[in-house]
């Protein structure tokens, strides 16, 4: 064929090297929704090969040439039924399959690494537990479980990996979360997929799958300081959080340590299971859901801490086990006061 | 080469109909004629039609290359914002009611009119005010929300005519309640003696059934929209986070109208299909009872599916689950519908008409645009496909593949109808193939793409995705052509067309046993219904008496 014209053979040729017509499988759901997927094919072809021969059978068999008088036909109750209880059959074996595919997209493993991300118009930020950020780009380990937990600092982005087959919307206002675990080493397309505004078609980036070894060498190499849990401590003394949640007898605020993971008993008399969402809500709406036996005096935090802040403080108060930190800072702050001047007035905070 | 049986002397259009009772603008602006607002309608929605087919020519243009070169990406976002809401508020929602069905439910139920005609011209007045705010907005600098106004991004952070833009979909949302408030009052009231819920043409049923959707879904959509411009305005804070408010609040009531107004748009155009299908096979309808009850559980069916718009937008995982499985039972009437089409072929006696050649299309079409509708309603699939091409390619599989397909059918059906006049034959069947062929290869690639993961509304792409573009660029291309000839030669034949006579096709409805153009009245005499739809014995015998009386 090449003799037609190099110069157009050429161009078909790269053409056809730089497209795809069938995305990586990346991830270990990946096969899963493609089996999925080539099933749902399947019974698409077979549904449209039937409505085709029967049109066009009928269309030959019956043309107007050669089956002049049309016959007559009511309906039939039989075929009503064939052709309602198979599509239905059919359509709910979709539903199930799928069912339990995305309770596996959308149900992290216990033991998953999580990693933070923040969208905003117009990039994802990745907060990795260990202080390292990153800005369109996230570094993951190959063959270990990666749960995202996201959200938007404006308005919805989704976040969407192709080749692990996963997407979720980042909401402003509230968690999501989404797990995938990574079985290519590789670099994968990151897309913003839901409509964010002026660069959303700007709002990309790359997934790069790392061996163990890579990354831990690309977590070393990335540090920027503290971790987020010791960003979360430090933001936790400057707020003066621990003015209130200190675990001292006449403390204003319940003590924090080990309430990640409780379930909280409420002055409505309900209860509440304590995870992210719940710490970001009691920071920056505490009078949504007051702990029993405390008052709700809480300010509310809002506009004061960016996403990034809340991230950290909600890290910060995973890893408390006990309010000894927590009692140290304040006792440093407190002496630090007295030293400083009695002139300030009490109740305001110290910027350090 | 028309079914017809041609009469041996020379047809000639009637003395008196419609178009020539009354002359002058006023006598069209102020008519409360059915027909006329019918034809009024056929020219605004045919001009929006062009003005959304320009816009869905810049974005596959722009497509062609990777790079965002064609034009900034600000436009490029208003350009597929307005491209969205010209063709769904101004061009799919009213298409098949407002011009066919205004023109022939009446007609088709042996009524005069319909039951308020000043508030069927109230519908198209609204309809225009509508698409003024549109095109003002326009006109200001465009709106970028993309047609779903998702908020906070609708109410906080674009700069641009969203106001505007929502009091145009307000009032055009209205002039649909009016016309379906209409129907559901004339198809209740005004049918002729005789003519029982069971002898209605199946396009009654489905004009009725999407009346509902109309009457029903459409007040949601406006409180959404009213919510969306308080807040923007006045900061009222019902979806803002920061104030208490839930983002996800603005999705439900959206997609609590937009869900059912896909079935507004494509529950007439299976109405159309029905009437092309027997008549083009000389039969009745393979199972009325169940076409007719499927058109109502869709109706049904269509509300209760919306949150299948919102699988990861972080519903909880068993709310997904109940509207999946929901989702999964709509789409069983539409199968329904299409295994009855195709049994109303077997021992029909089959011509290839043009209306007929745009129902095949619509089968074809429709069937894989349904049927991709499965692969977003399965929960697990769904998060990969969602907001992706696919989703994309589907909808226009639906919407365009299937309505604008039936759109069209009904155009070439009932054209000679409506103008008195015949269209090429030759020229018309040519530009159904070109049309078929031209969707087909500028949607069908864009299944792949979404499955290669790339997002809608994406100004630029990644350099692999290329190639499928151009397909689909060039196939838009063919498409373009496909939709223009019809409108040449449709103009045409206004003027030069082959007189048609009443009843060109030989078809059964009540719409084709009199004078075409008809009368503004429609019958001399309200005819009394003796016999069931699409009854073709009856329509033999009764040829056969009337040349009879004649000769």
């Amino acid at each position: 064929m090449s003799h037609i014209s190099p110069v157009l053979w050429q161009f078909l040729e790269k053409w056809l090297a730089n497209s795809s017509l069938f995305p990586a499988e990346a991830s270990t759901i990946a096969p899963y929704t493609d089996a999925l997927y080539f099933f749902l094919i399947l019974i698409s072809l077979i549904g449209l090969v039937i409505v085709a021969l029967l049109v066009g059978t009928f269309s030959v068999l019956y043309n107007k040439r050669r089956h002049p008088v049309a016959v007559q036909i009511e309906g039939s109750t039989l075929l009503e039924a064939t052709w309602t209880i198979i599509p239905l059959g059919l359509f709910l074996i979709a539903f199930v399959w799928g069912a339990l595919l995305y309770f596996r997209i959308y149900n992290p493993p216990p033991n998953a690494m999580n990693i933070y991300i923040v969208g905003k118009q117009w990039m994802w930020k990745a907060e990795h537990p260990g202080g390292q950020h990153e800005i369109n780009a996230l570094h993951i380990p190959i063959g270990r479980p990666i749960q995202l937990t996201l959200i938007s600092q404006d308005v919805f982005h989704s976040f969407s990996i192709p080749a692990f087959r996963v997407k979720r919307e980042a909401i402003p206002g509230r968690y999501t979360t989404v797990w995938f675990q990574a079985t290519k080493v590789g670099s994968y397309h990151l897309f913003c997929t839901q409509y964010c505004g002026t660069a959303h078609s700007a709002m990309i980036g790359e997934i790069i799958v790392q061996t163990p070894e890579d990354y831990q060498a690309w977590l070393a190499s990335s540090v920027s300081g503290a971790s987020l849990a010791q960003n979360g401590e430090r933001l936790f003394a400057t707020l003066s959080c621990n003015a209130c949640h200190n675990a001292n007898p006449d403390s204003r605020g319940p003590s924090l340590a080990n309430v990640y993971g409780s379930k909280l008993q409420l002055v409505t008399g309900g209860s509440v299971q304590v995870d992210d969402g719940y710490l970001r809500d009691a920071i920056l709406n505490p009078s949504m859901h007051v702990t029993a036996g405390y008052a709700p005096i809480m300010p509310t935090y809002q506009g004061q801490i960016s996403e990034e802040g809340i991230i950290s403080l909600v890290e910060y108060i995973k890893t408390l086990d006990s309010n000894y930190r927590v009692q140290q800072t304040l006792n440093t702050t407190e002496i630090q006061n007295q030293k400083q001047a009695p002139a300030t007035a009490p109740g305001t905070t110290v910027k350090p | 080469m028309s079914s017809a049986a041609t009469p041996e002397q020379e047809l000639t259009l009637p003395k008196r109909n419609f178009y020539n009772t009354e002359y002058g603008l006023l006598s069209w602006l102020l008519t409360g004629d059915h027909k006329r607002i019918a034809m009024l309608y056929l020219f605004s929605i045919t001009f929006f039609f062009f003005v959304g087919g320009a816009m869905a020519g810049l974005i596959r243009l722009e497509l062609l290359t990777p790079l965002p070169d064609l034009m900034a990406s600000d436009t490029y976002n208003k350009v597929f914002t307005l491209h969205g809401i010209v063709m769904i508020f101004l061009f799919l929602v009213p298409s098949v009611p407002a011009t066919l069905g205004n023109f022939l439910i009446p007609i088709m139920i042996g009524a005069k009119d319909l039951a308020f005609p000043k508030i069927n011209l109230l519908s198209w007045y609204l309809y225009i005010a509508g698409a003024s705010c549109f095109v003002i907005s326009m006109v200001n600098g465009g709106v970028d929300t993309g047609w779903t106004f998702t908020t906070p991004l609708s109410t906080h952070y674009v700069n641009t005519n969203v106001l505007t833009t929502g009091i145009g979909v307000f009032i055009a949302g209205f002039s649909s309640v009016f016309t379906g408030l209409n129907f559901i009052v004339t198809i209740h009231r005004m049918r002729a003696p005789g003519m029982t819920w069971f002898r209605l043409p199946l396009f009654v049923w489905a004009n009725y059934a999407a009346s509902i959707l109309m009457v029903l879904g459409t007040p949601v959509l406006a409180i959404a929209i009213v919510l969306v411009a308080l807040e923007r305005a006045f900061g009222i804070g019902v979806f803002d986070p920061t104030k208490g408010g839930d983002p996800l609040l603005f999705q439900h009531l959206f997609w609590f109208y937009s869900h059912p107004a896909v079935y507004i748009m494509i529950l007439p155009g299976m109405g159309v299909i029905s009437e092309v299908i027997s008549t083009f096979s000389r039969k009745r309808v393979f199972g009325y009872a169940a076409v007719a009850f499927s058109s109502v559980a869709i109706a049904v069916f269509g509300f209760f599916v919306w949150a299948h718009h919102m699988y990861i937008m972080g519903l909880s995982n068993y709310s997904a689950l109940v509207f999946s499985l929901l989702t999964m039972l709509v789409a069983v009437p539409s199968a329904i519908k299409i295994f009855n089409w195709s049994a109303t072929l077997y021992k029909g006696s089959i011509s290839f008409d043009t209306p007929m050649l745009y129902a095949f299309g619509f089968i074809g079409l429709f069937t894989i645009g349904g049927l991709t509708g499965v692969f977003l309603g399965s929960l697990g699939t769904d998060i990969h496909l969602t907001e992706t091409y696919f989703i994309v390619a589907h909808f226009h599989f639906v919407m365009v593949g299937g309505m604008l397909m039936a759109f069209l059918a009904g155009i070439h059906f009932w054209w000679p109808k409506m103008t008195g006049r015949m269209y090429p034959e030759g020229l018309s069947k040519v530009a159904a193939v070109i049309t078929f062929v031209g969707f087909i290869f500028t949607f069908f690639p864009q299944f792949i793409l979404g499955y290669l993961g790339m997002p809608r509304r994406y100004h630029a792409y990644p350099p692999e995705f290329q190639v499928l573009n151009v397909l689909s660029t060039a196939g838009a291309t063919v498409l373009g052509i496909g939709y223009l000839i019809p409108i040449l030669y449709l103009a045409w034949s206004v003027k030069y067309g082959k007189v048609a006579g009443s009843n060109p096709w030989n078809a059964t409805g009540l719409e084709w046993q009199i004078q075409s153009p008809p009368l503004t009245e429609n019958f001399t005499e309200i005819p009394e219904v003796d016999h069931e739809a699409y009854d073709y014995e009856w329509l033999e015998h009764k040829n056969r008496q009337e040349v009879k009386s004649i000769g």
